[in-house]
């Protein structure tokens, strides 16, 4: 039985677990005055007989899930002859995964030896029978978990108060998710770059002015020969992040004390709108419109100026980088120049400043560091987008500051690495996870800088 | 003296001050007119953006059609009269093809000029032919008219996108070429069609035969599995931090946590779905169901931040009531509090599934990149969707394929505003209460 199945059989037995709760509700309450002299209602001892049945058996099904391939793996490793057993890690991996293509029927027996055809005849057993074990195994724990629930059924059990602290629980997991989500971010990550620490050391990493991962690939060559060095990435991804900022601050800042300070309810309540359209944008929009129309144009600017302008300059990406960041700033803005209690506004009016005096001499210096907190934000959007560099900026590492010529950047490369064929032994794959790494660090403290000061921005005025 | 002394001291800094306010008034002028400037930069930006794209992607909704006069001999097709339908299937249609367009240019004889002409046709007119013959087996032995759809290159000469003004070798219709078209176009032998191929057809290498049938199946899939994980979790999530959560450190962790992965960048969630379900639970790559676990893990923050706006901001009174009644604290929740929530949730919940349908940096990571012409059958088949179908044909160098990138945001971008709407009618309808 394939896991559907069982999970249809456990779902209709949880179902009778229902039905059955409800009647012994009933039947165990006949002898005391019917259901009046129950704590519960009669469908919440249904709902607890359905619970102990589904709960126990669906944890034990998604362990099987879980566990089933490695440990058949290793049962099956584990008996294919010494000189297999010898190879290194990644070629017996390979060996084993054809045993296993050919076990699913994917490759014929032609590209297979013998041994590997007998291995896979037995994997075919042990799966088929870890599936029937399971199947049986479930169904006996979802049966004995309803028998268990059905046997407490008495009018004093407080079957509602025990029915929704289940319900609590589970609540409280689906909250927790967010904890586990950022766990398996950091674990996976983590993993997968200590494994390219291993074959890099970190200071070539942190350190190297040069990066060319396609160098290691070829088997002559040793993997740490000083090619992934991350430093021009680095300044590639901040070039292009300045050049948006450059965009963006200033045209959504502005925009925001316009609208906020100037504009009547009414240009707002229509310009607002209009202008978050440009965050709704997809990325992959912003990718294509640089690509096809921003980069040409720049360039034909460009040397028409008489400047030699890279067809993937890093001023098309950042330029509609910025665009698609205005809208950001701008909401940001918006809430911190809308913090700043009203007294003080009219105290600077009432001493005779004009408004923008106001705005420029109490106003923003006062908002400062909520603006700050809110600039961070958006260098970090800038920082980890990945759609539109991937489709306008480079590939090839130049350690440059000149926004003219074509950089790359960090996420181009961890796309570049792993889009196509991946090897999880070759450096050049591991190479993207440890870049995910400082990507998801440095976009970390970002945001928890940015979020503290506006926070502490927050309470200033409150 | 005292009095005069002043009054000129005074008359003096009040002129001073006239003069400082003129250039002050000035100045707010100024100031006025670059808040002016920022507002219109953006809209202006807006406005190139979206004419540029509906400019380069409204002639991808017509195709270009030419009528040829097709010889269904069975000798022409190479095949016995009276065979068998796996003959049929299997008949010489590219040559038919080659010999009616032959026909009507008899002139041509150089081994390129022949090219030249077979590349007016698109390389799917013989499956065209193939499927015609085998739909109506008595068609063999006739000589029938023929709406065969034109290259994507000689399209986008009667479409009029290439003019024989640019110089030959920069354009891939050849002069040649062009005069047969114009002929053609003399004789009555071309049409101009609402193009239905582009949305009942797959990826193809040829721009004429692409379609996006099969990336908006698979855009379905991912957001139904992304749907389908999102909305209850991150629903009772909400309820759980609104509702029953204790002040405590482990609360707090979960919110900043939740915090964080809002800002989280969405090509690192593509790294976490590779690691681990891609290569430690080993689900299926390229799938619909991997894509849809990893978006929704995106999305949830966004799905919990605003389902708890919502919840809290139900009034504290039906609280109170239900609870004044006797109903439990989940009853009180879950029969009365979600209820009135649920436009709020419902809102927050449709733009970020808007947010999930535009996304498409994680999914190249967990591999639907692929080229894929079947149309997905489930979660698991591999499937691509809308964004990374329109990445895909944004790096192809032909010409037709750039106009079909711009029709295939124009529709991912009608789907996105069709749902910003509801979720704005939601809303609107949300404050009346």
């Amino acid at each position: 039985m394939d896991t559907i199945t069982v999970l249809l059989v456990l779902l209709a037995l949880s179902v009778a677990g229902f039905f059955l709760g409800r009647r012994r509700s009933h039947a165990v309450a006949a002898g005391e005055g019917g259901a009046r002299a129950l704590h519960s209602l009669p469908k919440h001892y249904g709902y607890m007989a359905a619970l102990w049945a589904l709960l126990p058996a669906l944890g034990l099904l998604v362990l099987w899930a879980v566990f089933e391939s490695s440990i058949l793996a290793n049962v099956v490793i584990g008996e294919l002859p010494d000189q297999v057993q010898q190879l290194p890690e990644s070629e017996r991996g390979l060996y084993f995964n054809q045993v296993v293509s050919y076990a699913r029927g994917a490759i014929d027996a032609a590209q297979l030896d013998h041994v590997q055809v007998t291995a896979a005849e037995h994997y075919r057993q042990l799966l088929a029978s870890s599936a029937r074990f399971k199947a049986l195994l479930v169904s006996l724990v979802a049966v004995v978990g309803g028998l268990l629930a059905l046997r407490r059924i008495a009018p004093k059990l407080r079957a509602r108060n025990h029915v929704e602290n289940i319900f609590k629980w589970m609540l409280f997991a689906c909250s927790f998710l967010a904890v586990l989500t950022t766990l398996g971010i950091v674990l996976s990550v983590l993993f997968e770059a200590l494994r390219f620490f291993q074959k890099v050391p970190v200071s070539d990493f942190l350190f190297g002015l040069e990066w060319s991962p396609q160098m290691a690939i070829r088997p002559d060559q040793v993997a740490a020969s000083g090619s992934f060095g991350f430093v021009p990435l680095l300044v590639g991804t901040l070039l292009i992040s300045t050049v948006a900022m450059l965009i963006a601050v200033p045209v959504g800042l502005m925009s925001a004390i316009y609208l906020s300070e100037y504009a009547t309810r009414r240009f707002r309540s229509v310009t607002k709108p209009v202008l978050e359209i440009l965050a709704g944008v997809p990325t992959v929009v912003y990718g294509f419109f640089a690509a096809l129309t921003v980069a040409p144009f720049i360039r034909e600017l460009g040397e028409s100026l008489g400047l030699t302008v890279a067809s993937e300059s890093a001023l098309a990406a950042g330029l509609v980088m910025g665009i698609m960041i205005i809208p950001f700033v701008m909401s940001l803005s918006d809430d911190i120049i809308n913090a700043v209690p009203d007294s003080m506004r009219e105290a600077s009016l009432g001493m005779g400043a004009t408004m923008n005096e106001t705005i420029r001499k109490v106003l923003l210096p006062a908002a400062l560091p909520g603006i700050v907190g809110g600039v961070l934000l958006a260098v970090s959007r800038a920082i980890g987008e990945t759609m539109i560099v991937v489709m306008a900026a480079g590939l090839s590492a130049r350690l440059t500051i000149n926004p003219l010529e074509a950089v790359t950047t960090i996420t181009v490369q961890i796309v570049t690495l792993l889009v196509g064929d991946q090897e999880f032994d070759s450096p050049k794959t591991l190479a993207a996870f440890a870049l995910g790494l400082v990507l998801f660090f440095v976009t970390l403290l970002l945001n928890v800088v940015a979020l503290y000061v506006v926070r502490k921005y927050r309470e200033q005025y409150e | 003296m005292n009095s005069t002394n002043e009054g000129a001291s005074a008359s003096h800094s009040s002129a001073a001050i006239k003069a400082s306010l003129k250039k002050r008034y000035a100045r707010e002028r100024r100031f006025q007119w670059y808040g002016r400037m920022a507002v219109l930069t953006g809209f202006v930006f807006l406005l190139v953006l979206l004419v540029d794209i509906v400019g380069k992607g409204y002639p991808a909704f017509t195709q270009q059609y030419i009528r040829v006069t097709v010889d269904f001999s069975a000798e022409q097709l190479g095949v016995a009269p009276g065979a068998s339908e796996e003959q049929l299937a299997a008949a010489n249609y590219l040559g038919v093809i080659k010999n009616s367009l032959r026909a009507m240019f008899p002139e041509v004889d150089s081994r390129k000029e022949k090219r030249q002409l077979y590349r007016l046709v698109s390389v799917g007119a013989e499956y065209q032919l193939r499927d015609m013959l085998l739909a109506d087996p008595q068609l063999l032995g006739q000589t029938r008219e023929v709406w065969l759809q034109a290259h994507s290159e000689a399209g986008s000469y009667l479409k009029g996108q290439v003019s024989a003004a640019s110089a030959e070798a920069d354009r891939k219709v050849k002069d040649v070429q062009m005069a047969w078209l114009d002929q053609l176009r003399a004789q009555g032998r071309t049409e101009s069609r609402f193009n239905t191929t582009f949305f009942t057809a797959g990826d193809s290498r040829e721009p004429e035969m692409a379609g996006i049938k099969v990336a908006l199946y698979g855009s379905f899939f991912t957001l139904l599995v992304t749907f389908l994980i999102a909305f209850p979790i991150g629903v009772s999530a909400a309820v759980y931090l609104e509702e029953f959560a204790p002040r405590n450190r482990l609360t707090d962790l979960i919110e900043i946590n939740i915090n964080n992965l809002a800002a989280v960048p969405s090509i690192v969630f593509g790294l976490l779905g590779l690691a681990v379900f891609i290569n430690f639970f080993e689900l299926p790559r390229s799938a619909p169901l991997v894509g849809g676990i990893v978006l929704s893990l995106m999305t949830l923050p966004t799905i919990i931040i605003t389902s708890r706006a919502a919840i809290q901001s139900v009034s504290p009174s039906i609280r109170e009531a239900a609870l004044g009644v006797g109903a439990s604290k989940l009853q009180t929740v879950f029969h009365h509090v979600l209820p009135v929530a649920m436009p709020g949730i419902l809102t927050g919940s449709i733009i970020g599934m808007a947010q999930a349908l535009g996304e498409s940096a994680p999914l190249l990571m967990i591999g639907m990149v692929a080229f894929i012409m079947d149309v997905p059958a489930g979660v698991t088949d591999p499937a691509t969707v809308l964004p990374v179908q329109i990445y895909l044909w944004a790096d192809s160098p032909e010409r037709g394929f750039t106009e079909k990138t711009s029709a295939a945001i124009m529709v991912l971008m009608g789907f996105l505003i069709v749902m910003n709407a509801l979720a704005i009618y939601l809303r609107k309808r949300f404050e009346l209460k």
